[in-house]
Order: structure tokens, then sequence, then C-alpha cells
């Protein structure tokens, strides 16, 4: 039987923890979507040097280990002097990491929406930019939700990166509470279930949003 | 209105556009006939500049379209395009297709919009359809739609390709009696059809391209009895013999 008297007795770390992890999940979602909305829209883009940047993005940053990019966010600013506290440090390491799935995920969504839209649009008259905006991501979303909702449960689960540059989320507090206590098994299949508190309901909440955009096409 | 001089077009090595001339009139109706391949569609598509051209001139509406400084948005709202298969937008409704260009680029208010493309619907004879989405159309009325979004910008000039090509034979006839109406209103139309018929009761012109090359520009009464080229002479075979 499991030891609740772990869970009870360190609830709070636990809590804590928890809220942490959803603190930087909530904002690697949000700042991951815009930056690899900005990101798939200048691989896309009519115009070369934005391509370019856009790939070398995509391409640097998916090929290297999450933990490598979080290190860089923690220890470059202090080698530069600069102090930075562990929890952004990570959460922006999360983002910068994140952003290159979500790109490509919305890149192809974009380049899924048949040519003839954007071409439609164009010949009467409408700028790029109006095109994209009332044409192309609004199919485009559609298309997208299923890989974006995957993106934002792994990134859920990639916060436990935190826990390795004492980013005070779940998986840091479970290190520590294991070695206060000695307990392994019993103290991480606690923290596992905080995580399935988060990633169910958004995969639930995902297959959801799915099942209704199919039905309304 | 709409003038081609010494036009060329490479895709890469490929020269699909070989040395057109071409000079279409104010409301005239010049239907463009050729095999496949031949470059019609892209020689279409160079007049809104969705394909840009090479080298030579191509004038529409006084404004040089080949020229990088022309405002090629402003020159495309007073051509409009209709396409083999349709692209309107699954997304909105059919009254949302044919207001959100002249909402947007010409800027008038949603009301009168809606009110001009209620017109337009009545002129393709679906106005009930005004709230419907574009997949719970039939083929035939999806390309009327189309049609009525092209007008609704109300253009000079309407370039249709293939324009009933994927449509079921029992919905070709609406459309074309779309575009005859329209035709005999004055509209300037440059058309792309295998629709021989049509050819012959409504162009002004004919155009009959072959390799990138136009090889007989004639009247219809000239073209479909007496073509002067081997060539238009074989694809009409082909095309009416079966
Ligand atoms: N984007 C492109 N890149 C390279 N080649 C192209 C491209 N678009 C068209 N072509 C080629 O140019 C030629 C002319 O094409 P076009 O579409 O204008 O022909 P078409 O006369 O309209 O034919 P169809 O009756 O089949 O529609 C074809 O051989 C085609 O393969
Ligand atoms: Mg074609």
């Amino acid at each position: 039987m499991l030891n609740f008297s772990i869970l009870i007795d360190h609830w709070d770390m636990y809590i804590e923890g928890f809220f942490n992890t959803i603190k930087a999940s909530v904002f690697a979602m949000i700042a991951s979507l815009v930056a690899g909305t900005i990101i798939a829209i200048f691989r896309i883009a009519p115009f070369r040097p934005l391509n370019w940047l856009g790939t070398m993005y995509v391409e640097f940053i998916r090929n290297i280990p999450l933990m490598l990019i979080v290190f860089v966010f923690f220890f470059a600013p202090s080698a530069l002097g600069l102090r930075i506290n562990s929890f952004l440090a990570g959460t922006l390491g999360l983002t910068t990491y994140t952003a290159a799935f979500i790109a490509e995920s919305i890149r192809a969504g974009i380049q899924a929406v048949p040519k003839g839209q954007m071409e439609a649009a164009r010949s009467s008259g409408l700028t790029y930019v109006q095109t994209m905006w009332y044409i192309i991501l609004p199919q485009a979303i559609k298309i997208v939700i299923p890989p974006l909702g995957n993106q934002f449960l792994n990134l859920v689960k990639n916060s436990s990166v935190l826990g390795v540059i004492a980013g005070l989320d779940l998986m840091y507090f479970g290190d520590l509470i294991s070695s206060e206590t000695f307990v392994t098994f019993d103290v991480y299949i606690f923290v596992a279930m905080f995580y399935l508190l988060l990633t169910i309901p958004l995969s639930l909440s995902v297959s959801f949003l799915e099942r209704r955009l199919a039905k309304n096409r | 209105m709409i003038i081609f001089h010494e036009v060329n077009k490479h895709y890469g090595k490929f020269h699909v556009l070989q040395n057109i001339n071409l000079h279409i009139k104010q409301g005239e109706v010049v239907v463009i006939i050729g095999p496949s391949g031949s470059g019609k569609s892209t020689l279409v598509r160079c007049i809104n500049r969705l394909e840009t051209i090479s080298s030579g001139e191509l004038i529409v509406d006084n404004v040089k379209v080949h020229d990088k400084k022309t405002d090629i948005n402003k020159l495309r709202r007073n051509i409009g395009m209709v396409f083999q298969h349709f692209h309107l937008y699954p997304h909105k409704t059919v009254l949302q297709n044919i207001t959100l260009a002249p909402i947007k680029v010409l800027g008038i208010a949603k009301e009168e919009a809606e009110r001009t493309a209620m017109y337009y619907l009545e002129k393709v004879g679906i106005p009930d359809k005004a709230n419907s989405y574009p997949s719970s159309l039939s083929g035939g009325q999806q390309q009327r739609v189309a049609i009525a979004r092209g007008l609704a910008m109300k253009p000079k000039i309407m370039l249709f390709d293939e324009p009933t090509s994927a449509l079921d034979p029992e919905t070709i006839g609406e459309v074309l009696d779309v575009m005859k109406k329209l035709a005999k209103e004055g509209m300037t139309m440059v058309v792309v059809t295998h629709e021989m018929g049509f050819a012959r009761e409504v162009a002004d012109r004919i155009v009959f391209i072959d390799q990138g090359k136009i090889l007989e520009v004639s009247t219809p009464e000239e073209f479909f009895s007496n073509p002067k080229e081997e060539r238009a002479k074989n694809f009409l075979n082909r095309i009416l013999n079966h």
C-alpha cells in the first residue's frame, strides 16, 4: 500500500511544487504559442531572410536537449555577472525549446490550407497580411489544434526539467521530500499523480476540441 | 483594356508562354482554348499577376502589371477571378464569402456590402443560400457564389479558368447561363473553357493556344467553320467528336 502519511506530512511542499509547475507551464504555453506563431510566419513569409532566420531557430533549438537549453538560461547570466532565479531560467528555457516545436506544427497547419485559398483571397485585392489573418490562420487553427495539444502535453511533462536547477516545481519538491524521508517510490508516485491531475484534463479537452472541430467541418 | 505585348514566361528553363501578343478591348468576351498544358491558365493568371511574366509588357486597365512599382492590390480590385475549384472560404458563410473583400479592401460598410451581396446572389439565382456554408452547396451553386463574390467588387474585368470543368454535367448549364448574362451586360471577360457551345454563342473572339504560342485568333464563326491552323483542326475534331 502507498504510504499516504508522506503525502499528508509534505502536503504544503507538494502543493507549492504543483502550483509552480502550473505557473511555469501556463507561462511557457502562452509565450511559446506567441513565439512559435511568429517563427512559423517567419518560415513561410514571402521574404527570404525571414525564412532563413525561422529555419535556423527551429533546426538549432529542436536538435538540442531541453536540459542544455535550460542550463544556458541558468548559467549564462551568472557568467555575465547577472543573477537569474532558477524558476525564471527554467521557464524561459522551456519556452524557447517548445516554441520550435509549436512553430513546426503551425507551419505545417498553414501549409495544409489549400493553395487556392491564398490565390482566391489575394486575387480579390486582400493584402498578404489580411489573407493570413482572415482566411489562412482561421483554417490552419483547426488543423493545428491536435498537434498543438500534444506539444502542450509534452510541455507540462518537460517542465520537470526545472527540478534539475532547483526551479521549485513538482519534481524539485519530489526530490527534496525523497531526500528528507529516504523514501523514493511512494514520493514519486504522488508526484506522478499531481502531473496526471494536469495532463489528463488537458488531454481530454484536446480530444473534445478535436471532435467538435471534426463535426462542424 | 488588356494588352499583351511580346510577353514571355518561363518556369525555370521551360518556356510556357512564347511571344504573346493580344489586345482585349473593353466589353469583349475572349475565350481561350487549347490542349492541356498549353499555357491557358498561365496566360490568364498573368493578367492579375498570380504569375509574373519574364519579359515583355502586360498592361491592364492602363496599369503596367509587369512593373514592380505597380500597386497590385489596387489593380486586383478591378479584376474578378473564378477558379476551376471555386476556392470559396469554407469557414465563412456564403454572405461572408461575398462581403469580405468589399468590406476589407474597399472599406464599404457591412450593411451596404450585404445589400450588394444579396443583389448578386439574386442575380446568380441563389439568394436563399446566403447563410449557408459552402460545404452544404452543390458544385454549381458554389461556383455561382464564387462568381457573385467576384462581381461584388464591381470589377471591370472577370477572369474564368475552366469554371465548369469540375462540375457535374447537370449543373454546368446554370453556371454558363450566369456567364452568358454577364457577357450580355458588357462585362469584359477572359474565359478558359472546353465548353464549345458557350464559346460559339458568347465569345467575340476565340484564342487558340498550343505549346505556349497563340496560333490563331478569330471569331467563333471563322474558328469553328474554318480553322486556319492544322493543330486547331485536330483539337476541334478531338473535342467535338466525343
Ligand atoms: N508552377 C509551375 N512550375 C513549373 N511548371 C509549371 C507550373 N505551372 C504550370 N507549369 C507547366 O506549364 C505548362 C502550362 O500550364 P498551364 O496550367 O498554364 O496549362 P493549361 O493550358 O491551363 O492546362 P490545363 O488544360 O491542363 O489546365 C504545363 O506544362 C505545366 O506543367
Ligand atoms: Mg489550366
